[in-house]
């Protein structure tokens, strides 16, 4: 059987505002298996994103659960929250994603020295990753001097050089034009399944959903459907136009 | 790698690709600093005008007349003063010493100087660096400080005729240099030494004066068998030689007229200084941390710590400020080697270094509320979720 690296026990996370109590995230349940690439789809105010920085223990739940690669985010205090996010998570985000004063493989590197050079084979495994992602003519290049498609690339490269549990995407592919924003999930994809570690990707567009495992769909902070098979998610993605 | 290892990295690293604006920074603080050095080497400067012939006195108590405050000008006593002082315990040698004004006149431009009496050989009359002594009794002799010898071009052999004022006339007396002393600055003005009995001839007097030959001393510098029981033996001073009053070199040349004003105004224009350093260096950093707040926002949500980012603040604050003093330093240093003599700025190296330790604080001072605001930073940012 396969190991569940994300489990998400009836979540919730409720904001007051106005006095008022909104619900951004509400009874949510699903778990995310090694080698599995899910995207989290809804329209704007669905809950995504929400959901999305309570799995990555940057906000703490109103009640509910999360576990990953089997513990749980709620026994955890913000020292160990910090080393979970830095040797467990990984990340990639809308914009600003990079450090502008490091180059590409800084930037990359900069998961290493924070978790120890000593893993993933160093420096090595860096300039590696980069030119399988078609980077390794651009390793020295700060992030100014790239497209934004090479920029989500090197941030790909980031969130997966230290071997994450689970990769967390916010929008990876909102800055880029259709073909570019293809590559970059279809590389995500890739690098996910032969990893072995979880990812979700975050995305309000449906038509990157044809390269993701699964697709939950959101709304009003619940997940209203769930697509696991190849034509469910073609179908689904389809009907994005 | 440990946090502090990463931080440094993370500040090093920005400083150096970011070097045009970090190093428009280190400018800034460099001038900082040239202006915090200067004004501190115009301070001392300005002291040394004031006080450098006090200062240098081989002697650790000056006897004054009673009441007269402990200033110099207001104080006169009487011959016999001296010889009681002598008799004392615990004092080793007394001098006295003679204060006027007067005016160089055979120069290309007429200099004022300090026209000092004292005897050859006791406390108040200083070494001579350069030529020789001066020989007692009427000798028509002067010893003259050196600033004055390159201010004047005028060298051991020369005469020199000063102009003082005796009565309702003016009197001019000729006085061969015979020996150049070193740093006898005095009230602003350059020394010139001679004995008691040529200082009653020339001096500036009053009618009334004239008529009575006999010098009376302003003030006489006591040196001390051991100078450790300086208290000890100004106690006695006062107890056994009637109307005088007795302090210490430091009292003596804090009363100085108008030492103390100037020395808190120069003080205050460096504090000053520096609280513009604190306040230009507090809003570089601030701007620069509110630039870079998803910057921050994304450092922690890939793991690093507060301690992680509040550490590469603080590194980045002590670089960009050790350069800046460290040119700052340099630029004084270098600009000082033009100064001539006749300006009265000088470096003393505790101030220098007061100065400079100030200085690296001024970054970090500045600089503090933008490191706690740079630990403060929510990663959420990084989301875009605050």
């Amino acid at each position: 059987m396969t190991k569940t690296v994300l489990e998400v026990r009836d979540l919730v996370k409720t904001f007051t505002v106005d006095g008022l109590p909104i619900h951004a995230v509400d009874h949510v349940n699903f778990q995310v298996h090694a080698g599995e690439f899910v995207g989290l789809v809804g329209p704007s105010g669905s809950g995504k994103t929400t959901l999305l920085a309570v799995l990555a223990a940057l906000l703490t739940p109103t009640s509910g659960e999360v576990l990953i690669d089997g513990r749980a985010l709620s026994t955890m205090g913000e020292k160990e929250r910090v080393r979970l996010r830095r040797s467990r998570i990984g990340f990639t985000f809308q914009s600003n994603n990079l450090i502008p004063f490091l180059n590409a493989q800084e930037n990359v590197d900069i998961m290493l020295r924070l978790n120890g050079y000593e893993r993933n084979g160093g420096r090595n495994g860096t300039v590696e990753l980069l030119s399988r992602l078609g980077l390794g003519d651009h390793l020295h290049f700060l992030p100014g001097q790239m497209s934004g498609g090479q920029q989500q690339r090197v941030a790909i490269a980031r969130a997966m050089i230290h071997n994450p549990a689970l990769v967390l995407a916010d929008e990876p592919t909102a800055a880029l034009d259709t073909e570019r924003a293809f590559q970059v999930v279809k590389t995500f994809a890739a690098l996910i399944h032969e990893r072995g570690g979880g990812g979700i990707m975050v995305t309000h567009d449906l038509r990157m959903c044809r390269h993701v495992d699964r697709v939950l769909q959101m709304r009003d902070g619940r997940i209203v459907a769930e697509y696991n098979t190849a034509s469910q998610i073609d179908s689904f993605a389809s009907s994005a136009g | 790698m440990n946090a502090l290892a990463f931080s440094f990295y993370i500040a090093v690293k920005e400083v150096w690709r970011s070097r045009g604006r970090f190093l428009l920074l280190s400018l800034v603080i460099a001038l900082i600093t040239l202006l915090v050095l200067f004004v501190a080497a115009l301070g001392e400067g300005l002291a040394n005008g004031n006080r450098q012939y006090l200062a240098n006195l081989d002697a650790q108590l000056i006897v004054f007349r009673e009441k007269s405050d402990f200033i110099i000008a207001s104080s006169r006593l009487d011959p016999t003063t001296l010889r009681a002082v002598r008799r004392v315990a615990g004092v080793e040698s007394a001098g006295p010493i003679y204060t006027a004004a007067a005016e160089v006149v055979s120069t290309a431009k007429p200099i004022k100087v300090s026209l000092l009496g004292a005897d050859p050989d006791f406390p108040g009359m200083p070494e001579v660096a350069a030529g020789r002594a001066l020989r007692g009794g009427d000798s028509n002799e002067v010893v003259i400080d050196r600033n004055f010898a390159i201010r004047s071009g005028l060298g051991i052999g020369d005469v020199i005729e000063i102009r003082t004022t005796q009565g309702a006339e003016d009197r001019f007396s000729d006085l061969q240099i015979v020996g150049l002393t070193d740093g006898q600055s005095y009230l602003f003005q350059p020394s010139i030494f001679v004995t008691p009995f040529t200082w009653e001839k020339v001096r500036s007097q009053s009618e009334a004066d004239l008529k009575d030959d006999n010098p009376y001393p302003n003030i006489i510098a006591v040196r001390l068998a051991s100078p450790g029981e300086a208290n000890a033996t100004a106690a006695r001073l006062m107890a056994e030689v009637p109307r005088i009053e007795v302090a210490d070199i430091v009292t003596t040349i804090r009363n100085v007229p108008g030492y103390s004003a100037q020395q808190s105004t120069v003080q205050t224009q460096g504090i000053f200084t520096l609280l513009i350093g604190v306040l230009v260096i507090g809003g570089f950093f601030q701007i620069q941390v509110l630039q870079k707040v998803p910057q921050i926002g994304v450092l922690k949500a890939i793991g690093s710590s507060n301690i992680s980012v509040g550490a590469a603040a603080v590194i980045q604050i002590v670089v960009v400020t050790a350069l800046g003093v460290g040119l700052g330093a340099l630029l004084t240093f270098l600009l000082s080697l033009g100064f001539p003599p006749t300006v009265p700025v000088a470096f003393n190296g505790n101030s220098v270094l007061l100065s400079i330790l100030a200085l690296m604080l001024i970054g970090p001072a500045g600089g503090l509320v933008s490191v706690f605001y740079a630990v403060r930073i929510e990663p959420l940012r990084a989301l875009r979720l605050q």
